[in-house]
């Protein structure tokens, strides 16, 4: 079928705890996305089966749409009437998702190129080792033994270079002996994309031991990186070799009309795409229970990371932990005893499906989402670098500069659009509250737009872009991204009530706005109108994009907050003095009308 | 009748229960088909390879890697006690000798004439596999061990560290909502499992620990007490190897919370009985609560129930709320009404009505309540 005769489309997302499913139909010349169904994920007992829930979400969808798209348990194509679909799409994380092991020569260069790799993929990197991690040999031996990763990606030297650290690591592996998750028979895929020079070695020495796939070195040079033939394979044997153990999988392999994705690879795929079409700067986040994942375009490179122990119900007590209990209270409007909030986020990991009820435990849940969102953004700009070791040539001009190779490339001035994913997010009572956690979080500067994806659909357009990029990217802007509107931040410092910004919008409607902002405010100004034109006047020292003091024109959004004019300055902090804090918090709260009083 | 699925813990006067008792890699099984077993009865056993170490024999030699052949004295495969030489130069002069011991005693897995690097292999491990529950084997599965079926009491705490233990059960306190204090461990306690009611706290558990206690269980801990026990923070719920000398098992949650007044009772009526129990928990994929066994009928039971978990809540069950503002309370399901109702925090959420102890009726989430099981 050629892509032009998509009109009805079925697509899935097989997440740990539920499968998903939408329809979308073509209603025009438009893709929309119509009716939706869930129903718990199938992969575990007592089922052992990921299509059960498949087919109870596709039927879900069903009753509600009333269209016929099941024959028995198979998905009838192509559409016609009132039946069937032209195509099934599906995306999987169920099952602890994609679990990897990379090693590289040197950490902080194929170590590092080898995880992003890896994360692009769309894996959970359990462990990166390196010949210089730290870690004496059998440590790493010992490491290597005790997980059990699905899959592992050995990296190591340029091409032509030196074969001797790359060669210890493959002798390292063959000695731990390491086990696949699945599937206790079969041999452990290890993928080589390091020194083309190392080939002979590595086959000699892992070609019996493990399922051993040779590709192109992922560093070929310290200037450059060769991420995609490492990634195909990696989908490749995910999809050979991982899908093939998992519960039902082989079965949901041959209903889907399009390669199944790792959810993350999933999004990753739809932040790309939105962000090559708009020509901007994007930060997309997802925050879940267990993990919170982290996609960036900038300049239109892509990073993706996933920080596998942030999360807002099972590992809820790890943020505290990570984060420290000192940054979570200085979140809260009110005096809360450190014993009565280590019992409740205990009592929250281990009966993670609990919601707050009152609304002190919501602002609980929000003060740790901001540290779960905070430091996983920090792992995430340590990780979204320029290559490190390139060699660079410095003029006397330099020498005042000090960059250093390995810069993060997250600059939050130059950061267009954020787009927040997972239930904390995308189901807070109050959308002011979506945005206010994020702008805590990122602390953005000058003019950023935000969105939240209220029923994560980015992976199903993700698989669906795949087919038909029209298809995804229509739904994203139509029925994907609740628009919230955008924050406006000043950089610079100065004295409470000092004048920092004079401002004026003009909505597409007609409808003009204009006021100004004083240091250590925070206005809300409801903006519905999608687009406007907004002129920024920083005051002296201020910069909103264009340098400090410099007038700025720019195109914003409104949405369902609006504007958020953030005031408070940037580098963000808030008091030390607890009184002053907590007068902060309240009157920022209540400027944004985030809470019932 | 409407009702709801919600998963809740089991506290089962008699249930008949299966345990799979298997080598993490192949192995050799020492119970046979239809064999009577005894906790502490070993079923299987593997040796688990030993640890590897590397010796770089060309730095320490000052030689290529690949001359590393003509100085090596031992060659793969071959056994070598610590501190035996495994590679040695043979210079003209005996003052420029130069040699280098096996840091372990094991067996040379390998020689590398491209990094130089020796690999030495310690000896074996044996890992072996007890039976944890009395009971009989009802399935061996070869290479790997067995499944051990039992009849008997099975009650799940919320949470739990430590491993699997064994002991006579000792009830330590007399209610469920007294809290169990130092004084209230006695040197008769050693090697038994002792229960208490609301509360352990650090200093309890800390002498529970000295006079040999095997474990404790009890309704609620503080966070604050487990962070000094351990000397870390846990951050995602998945316990049981911890090695604390001790296994303690939490029926309720974090806090002061008074076990429930079923679970204690039961376990009363068991008390003096030996009872195997196990602190792992996982609460992400396939979850693994904490346990208490306790072979056979209590007295008043006269017939074992399969364990078949109902999976739904309907009005008249006993539930447990598990989330502020009423954590830990206990009461009767009055009504499931369907539609989404706003709660305090302004969610929309599918609620129900639960009756109180004292007649008052009280609103709360469904996801914040769960079914006592029994």
């Amino acid at each position: 079928m050629s892509k032009k005769d998509l009109e009805i489309i079925i697509a899935t997302d097989c997440g740990s705890t539920t499968t998903k499913a939408i329809l979308i139909e073509k209603k025009g010349d438009t893709y929309r996305q119509t009716f939706r169904g869930e129903a718990p994920t199938t992969v575990e007992a007592p089922f052992e089966d990921v299509t059960k829930g498949v087919l109870n979400s596709i039927t879900e969808v069903e009753e509600l749409s009333g269209r016929k798209i099941l024959d028995g348990e198979k998905i009838i194509t192509p559409n016609s009437g009132n039946t069937g679909a032209d195509i099934y799409v599906s995306t999987s994380s169920a099952g602890g998702g994609l679990q990897m092991m990379v090693a590289g020569a040197v950490k902080a260069m194929t170590g590092e190129s080898a995880q992003r790799c890896a994360l692009g993929a769309g894996a959970i990197v359990m462990d990166v080792l390196a010949s210089n991690d730290g870690r004496a040999d059998h440590e790493k031996i010992e490491r290597i033994r005790q997980l059990r990763p699905d899959m592992m990606l050995l990296s190591g030297g340029t091409d032509g270079g030196t074969i001797t650290h790359v060669v210890e690591l493959a002798q390292f592996l063959k000695a731990a002996d390491p086990k696949p998750r699945l599937g206790a028979a079969y041999k452990l895929p290890v993928i080589y994309a390091g020194n083309n020079k190392a080939h002979a070695q590595i086959k000699e020495i892992l070609g019996d031991r493990t399922a051993l796939i040779i590709t192109e070195n992922l560093r070929p040079t310290l200037e450059r990186e060769n991420l995609m033939p490492a990634r195909h394979k990696i989908h490749d044997i995910f999809l050979e070799h991982v899908m093939q153990q998992a519960p039902g999988y082989p079965r949901l392999m041959k209903m889907v009309g399009a390669p199944i994705m790792p959810t993350p690879a999933a999004v990753g795929t739809m932040t790309e795409k939105f962000a090559k079409a708009n020509n901007f700067n994007v930060l997309a986040v997802d925050i879940g229970g267990a993990t919170t994942d982290v996609f960036s375009v900038f300049s239109g490179v892509f990073n993706r990371t996933v920080s596998a122990n942030l999360g807002m119900s099972y590992s809820i007590s790890n943020v505290m932990a990570e984060a420290g209990l000192a940054n979570i209270l200085r979140w809260l409007p009110f005096d809360v005893e450190e014993q009565d909030l280590r019992n409740r986020l205990k009592n929250k990991m281990i009966r993670p499906t609990t919601i707050p009820q009152t609304v002190d435990d919501l602002q609980i849940e929000h003060a740790v989402a901001r540290e779960a969102l905070r430091l996983a953004f920090e792992q995430h700009k340590s990780l979204a670098v320029g290559l490190k070791g390139v060699q660079q040539e410095r003029s006397i001009s330099d020498a005042f500069e000090q960059t250093s190779s390995g810069a993060s490339l997250i600059n939050v001035m130059k950061l267009d659009y954020v787009i927040g994913s997972g239930g904390i997010l995308a189901h807070s009572p109050r959308r002011t509250q979506s945005m206010m956690m994020m702008i805590d979080a990122y602390q953005p500067e000058g003019i950023t737009r935000m969105a939240v994806d209220s029923i994560f659909m980015m992976p199903h357009l993700g698989v669906l872009a795949q087919i038909s990029e029209k298809a995804a990217l229509d739904v994203f802007y139509n029925d994907c991204l609740v628009r919230l509107g955008t924050c406006l931040a000043p950089k610079g410092m100065a004295k409470d009530g000092q004048l920092i910004l004079e401002w004026d919008a003009v909505g597409s409607d007609g409808k003009r706005q204009t006021g100004e902002l004083r240091f250590g405010d925070i206005l809300h100004v409801p903006m519905n109108s999608p687009k406007a034109r907004l002129v920024a006047k920083p005051a002296k020292g201020f910069d909103m994009g264009a340098g400090p003091g410099n007038r700025v024109d720019a195109e914003i959004e409104g949405g369902v907050v609006g504007l958020v004019l953030d005031g408070r300055g940037r580098p963000f902090a808030l008091s030390k003095e607890p009184g002053k804090r907590l007068d902060n918090l309240n009157k920022w709260y209540k400027a944004m009308g985030m809470y019932p009083v | 009748m409407a009702h709801a699925y919600t998963p809740g813990l089991k506290v089962m006067p008699c249930t008949r229960l299966t345990k799979k008792r298997l080598l993490p890699i192949p192995g050799k099984v020492m119970a046979a088909m239809d064999q009577q077993v005894d906790s502490l009865d070993i079923v299987a056993q593997t040796e688990l390879p030993g640890k590897v170490f590397s010796v770089n024999v060309a730095n320490r030699l000052s030689v290529g890697p690949a001359e590393i052949e003509a100085f090596m004295v031992k060659k793969e495969g071959d056994f070598v006690k610590k501190g035996e030489i495994i590679a040695e130069n043979k210079p003209f002069l005996k003052w420029f000798q130069n040699s280098v011991d096996s840091p372990v005693e094991g067996t040379v897995e390998t020689v590398s004439f491209v990094t130089g690097q020796v690999l030495l292999r310690e000896p074996p491990k044996i890992l072996p596999i007890k039976a944890y529950i009395k009971g009989k084997v009802v399935e061996v599965t070869p290479d790997f061990g067995v499944t051990v079926e039992a009849e008997g009491t099975f009650i799940q705490g919320i949470f739990g560290i430590g491993g699997e233990t064994n002991g006579e059960i000792a009830i330590a306190v007399g209610s469920p909502d007294e809290d169990l204090d130092p004084e209230d461990i006695k040197e008769n306690h050693k090697g038994k499992i002792v229960i208490g009611g609301k509360h352990a706290s650090l200093a309890t558990i800390k002498r529970a620990i000295e006079l040999g206690v095997h474990a404790i269980v009890v309704g609620g801990i503080h966070d604050r007490d487990l962070r000094q026990l351990l000397g870390y923070d846990i951050g995602v719920a998945v316990t049981g190897s911890e090695n604390i000398g001790i296994t303690i098992l939490v029926t309720e949650g974090f806090g002061l919370i008074p076990m429930a007044d079923y679970t204690f009772k039961l376990l009363s009526s068991r008390n003096g009985e030996v009872a195997s129990v196990s602190g792992a928990t996982q609460i992400r994929a396939g979850v693994m609560r904490p346990e208490i066994i306790i072979p056979g009928f209590p007295k008043n039971v006269t017939e074992c129930k399969r364990d078949q978990g109902r999976g739904w809540i309907e009005p008249g069950d006993p539930i447990r709320i598990i989330r502020e503002p009423h954590f830990g309370v206990i009461g009767i399901v009055k009504s499931l009404p369907p539609e989404l109702t706003v709660i305090g925090s302004e969610s929309h959420a599918r609620v129900l009505e639960v009756t109180l102890d004292g007649g008052e009726v009280i609103v709360v989430p469904r996801a914040n309540i769960e079914v006592l099981e029994k």
